[in-house]
């Protein structure tokens, strides 16, 4: 096995890819949407790579409530998404200057 | 030493994935590499031994946040062209304040770490051990408030999607169930009495 | 009495305010009635009051009536003092107020502005009574500061003509000089004897006195004199001594009753009743008396020689007043306070008498001012004549009229002081009478004497004055006549004004004169022995000689002295001193503050710096706030590494 170092760079190397991607993409908000699941995913790692060092589970009970979290979270931003294409046409932020709807 | 090998190859596919996401100019091939993430990811959590959460990726983000993301990404027709505009403009500081934060962390994960108990390779516990079952006496004894109110979360999530994306458009031909129950038979059949007709 | 004494201040002042506010609902009948009553109540209790004091020997009554404001040991009030000097003058005051207000009911005949200036000759009374009524100086510098108001306000009561608002700036301005001294004055004496009220001020004049002050250098002043001089800086500018005197003639651009009320019977006497006032504080300083002495001098020398060459009749009565008024100063310098206050009241009947005349002369002509364009009137206008006859007489001192026996007693007591500038004072005053007679004769020869010099329109139209303008003559004459003959026992010999006026026993001069005094009669015979009379009678010749016999001789004259005639004609140079020197230099001062101060620092920087700051920095800041959602993704991820370095690079 790894120690839990490897796991917690791999974690960080994600982390920073995620917030790369938020600059790559920062025109379409499905691919922010995606970027920020990539972080959290990062962020879990953490928790669980460190869980397991400890020995102790409320690490993995934390995960659990992000996952319910960014599932909700998903859920709430693909629908503001739907509904801002509806009016809009378009998701490009560029197009989301205002805060008139 | 399988566990090396093993770990430094799922860790090369899940970057590889990564940067597949962020770098695919179709949204559906982003979301298809997070969905390769996201099993590499559990396959990984396996091997820190927590089943039950890989199990719960899977299941849960992609086989149903992952959905929802590509059923949104096929029902919007979206100018990918525009989209993409000045994709590379950010890239160098993006890449610089990725590199910054790498170089952060690792400063502290890997160069202050190294007689910490971070560079110990925590021992493999017995099969026996059910790591479901330990996570659910935990979660339904210690923090089942705050399972109650993830739960109520997700429900304000159902309610809070529904309510965002329902419309009602005129004209639609829609069953009211309420209103075929409340009907009356004298709405609905006129009983017309009338002479028989003579040859 | 405190009932009575109030009606006399308030009733002028509800007449103004109801001729003023009201004067549209009220008309121009109502305006004059409603003033004319208030200042007749005023005159009459004025009356009642001088007989309480004069015959029945009333106790002086100082009472506060109303607590303005306490702040520590200091308290603000209003009160009244009266004593003889009080009663003197309010009767003085509110008869030729009467007077005028009568008078202004023909002159101001056909003027847009009929309520106004009722209403503010009312409120002129109000603030003259409550000058020479008050009991401490807080009340004084009220109504020193009112009576400037209105002063300024009925200077420039024609207020479409350009010359009336600059004489009317002219003015204010000149006084705001006098009464910046009088305040500072006022603060001194504050200051040394921590109190408003004259009584408790004078109770320590010695010990002020006694203490010094350092203005500059090394030179030692004693605090008394410091605050003698200031108060009397005040007095120059109110009462137009040289050089504070420059407004007094240009003031002549208001309506005549005015320049009778105002600038010649009662307001510009305000100066010399305030150091009659003083008396006590005076007294104890000789470089003050010195002071005012040789400036009361000069004024009464220097600016009856410019009497002599005015052409507008106004303008020549103003001067005689300068001159008169310099004459009641030097008695003030003498420490003839009494006599000073003598001259004071019956020049403010024969003053006020002239110059209702020269407006009589004025409605006449058509508010024509000039006297080369008049000549031989006394055909037209006998009541005018005869009346302006009888100032003039008792301007220039003929025995036994009323500016005789003031004059005569006040070149007495000049004789008699013993003063550093004295002798100075002395010839000033004596050559004095002569240069008073010549433009008082000039004036009476030129206008009513003579060729009639003007055109067949105006003498068709030429005729006495109505009953209106003529009656208040008639009523002024007799003061003008008889005035002195009564007075003068009670008034300088006889102790009237022991309460009210203190002098030392080694400057009473007064007690000089009074040696030799037997009875008005003696008085009158002894006139023959002084040489002041046979100047007069010199003065009066000299003028018949040179405008009636052979008027080609001033021109003449004027042609071989044209260097001292336009040193004349231009005042001394004043007037062009003024506005050369000093307004220019407080203009430019002035000018450079508003640049440099006001738009450079103020404005510039302050004003429009901070909000041109202001507009940057939120220029700057609403980059910030773009509305593009990766911008805020952006800062917050910078600001998460830079929260991170600095995590992990603390320690």
């Amino acid at each position: 096995m790894v120690p839990v170092s490897y796991y917690l760079l791999l974690a960080a190397a994600l982390f920073a890819l995620g917030v790369t991607g938020i600059f790559l993409n920062r025109k379409n908000v499905i691919i922010l949407l995606m970027c920020i699941e990539l972080m959290l995913l990062a962020v879990n790692f953490n928790f669980i790579a460190f869980s397991r060092m400890l020995e102790d589970l409320v690490g993995q009970v934390f995960v659990f409530f992000i996952l319910t979290v960014a599932a909700a979270e998903a859920a709430i931003g693909l629908a503001i998404l739907v509904v801002l294409f509806r009016s809009r046409r378009s998701i490009n932020v560029d197009d989301l200057d205002t805060l008139k709807g | 030493m399988i566990g090396h090998v093993l770990f430094f190859a799922l860790a090369a596919v899940l970057l590889s994935a990564a940067i597949g996401v962020i770098t695919s100019r179709n949204p559906v091939h982003s979301a298809m590499f997070l969905v390769l993430a996201f099993f590499i990811s559990a396959g990984l959590w396996l091997l820190l031994e927590a089943e039950f959460l890989a199990i719960v990726l899977v299941l849960v983000y992609v086989g149903a946040v992952m959905v929802l993301f590509l059923f949104v990404v096929m029902m919007l027709d979206l100018n990918l062209t525009r989209l993409r505009e000045g994709f590379a403009r950010y890239a160098p500081l993006g890449v610089v304040l990725s590199l910054v934060i790498v170089a952060l962390l690792a400063n502290v994960f890997w160069f202050r770490a190294q007689d910490t108990p971070l560079m110990v390779t925590p021992e493999l516990r017995s099969a026996d051990v059910s790591n479901t079952r330990e996570l659910g006496s935990v979660l339904y004894t210690e923090h089942v408030y705050a399972f109650e109110l993830a739960a109520v979360i997700l429900l304000v999530a159902i309610v809070a999607a529904i309510t965002l994306t329902m419309r009602r458009r005129p004209g639609l031909k829609v069953q009211d169930v309420a209103k075929q129950v409340a009907v009356r038979r004298e709405d609905r059949v006129r009983v017309v009495k009338m002479d028989a007709e003579k040859e | 009495m405190e009932n009575v004494y109030l009606t006399i201040v308030l009733a002028p002042l509800v007449a103004a305010i109801v001729a003023g506010f009201f004067g549209r609902q009220i008309g121009r009948a109502g305006a004059h009635w409603v003033t004319i009553l208030g200042v007749a109540v005023s005159f009459l209790l004025s009356l009642v009051v001088a007989k309480d004091v004069f015959i029945d020997g009333a106790e002086v009554f100082n009472q506060a009536v109303y607590v303005w404001a306490v702040t520590g040991n200091l308290s603000m009030e209003i009160g009244f003092l009266i004593d003889p000097l009080s009663a003197v003058m309010m009767v003085v005051v509110t008869f030729v107020s009467l007077m005028v207000h009568i008078y202004t009911i023909g002159y101001m005949h056909d003027d847009p502005g009929y309520q106004r200036f009722f209403s503010y000759i009312s409120l002129f009374t109000f603030a003259m009574l409550m000058l020479v009524m008050s009991n401490n100086f807080l009340q004084l510098f009220f109504g020193w500061e009112a009576v400037g108001l209105v002063s300024y306000l009925l200077i420039g009561f024609w207020y479409r003509k350009p010359t009336a608002i600059f004489a009317n700036m002219k003015a204010f301005i000149v006084n705001r000089v006098g009464d910046f001294g009088f305040l500072l004055g006022i603060g001194a004496l504050l200051y040394y004897a921590g109190s408003l009220d004259y009584f408790t001020v004078f109770a320590q004049a010695e010990e002020i006195q006694a203490t010094s002050v350092n203005i500059w250098g090394d030179a030692q002043w004693s605090a008394l004199t410091l605050a003698c001089i200031l108060l009397f800086i005040g007095a120059m500018g109110k009462s137009a001594q040289v050089p504070l005197h420059v407004w007094l003639p240009d003031s002549m651009e208001g309506p005549t009753p005015i320049s009778a009320l105002i600038h010649a019977a009662t307001m510009v006497t305000a100066g010399i009743f305030m150091v009659a006032r003083m008396s006590p504080l005076f007294e104890y300083s000789t470089a003050a008396l010195s002071f005012v002495l040789v400036i009361g001098a000069t004024t009464a020398f220097f600016m009856g020689l410019l009497g002599l060459v005015q052409n507008d009749i106004k303008r020549v009565v103003a001067y005689s007043t300068l001159s008169q008024l310099g004459y009641m100063t030097v008695a003030l310098g003498v420490s003839a306070y009494a006599a000073g206050m003598f001259h004071l009241m019956t020049h403010a009947f024969f003053k006020a008498l002239l110059f209702l005349g020269a407006g009589s002369v004025i409605i006449g002509m058509h508010h024509v001012q000039d006297m080369r364009q008049m000549g031989g009137l006394r055909r037209y206008m006998p009541v005018t004549y005869a009346t302006v006859v009888i100032g003039t007489l008792a301007l220039v001192g003929f025995p036994g009229l009323s500016g005789y026996f003031s004059k005569d007693a006040l070149i007495e007591a000049v004789h008699a002081a013993s003063l550093p500038g004295s002798t100075y004072a002395f010839w000033c005053v004596l050559l004095g009478v002569f240069v008073t007679a010549l433009y008082s004769f000039r004036l009476l020869f030129m206008v009513f004497h003579g060729k009639e010099r003007f055109d067949q329109h105006t003498r068709s139209h030429l005729h006495e004055s109505p009953w209106v303008v003529t009656v208040p003559l008639i009523l002024l004459a007799i003061p003008s006549v008889a005035i002195g003959w009564l007075t003068i026992q009670p008034l300088l010999f006889g102790g009237a004004f022991q309460n009210a006026i203190f002098v030392l026993p080694a400057n009473d001069t007064l007690a000089v004169v009074g040696e030799k005094f037997t009875s008005p009669a003696g008085f009158v015979a002894h006139g023959f022995t002084t040489p002041a009379l046979y100047l007069a009678i010199a003065g009066a010749v000299t003028a018949w000689f040179l405008y009636l016999k052979r008027p080609d001789i001033p021109a003449r004259l004027q042609e071989r002295f044209h260097r001292v005639h336009s040193v004349l004609d231009n005042k001394y140079y004043f007037d062009a001193f003024n506005e050369q020197v000093l307004a220019r230099a407080s203009r430019f001062f002035g000018g450079a503050l508003w640049r440099g101060g006001d738009q450079g620092i103020i404005d510039g920087i302050l004003v429009n710096g901070s909000a041109r700051a202001v507009g940057w920095l939120s220029g700057v800041v609403r980059r910030v706030q773009t509305g593009y959602l990766y911008h805020y993704a952006f800062t917050m991820v910078i600001g998460l590494c830079l929260l991170l370095a600095w995590l992990l690079t603390r320690g």
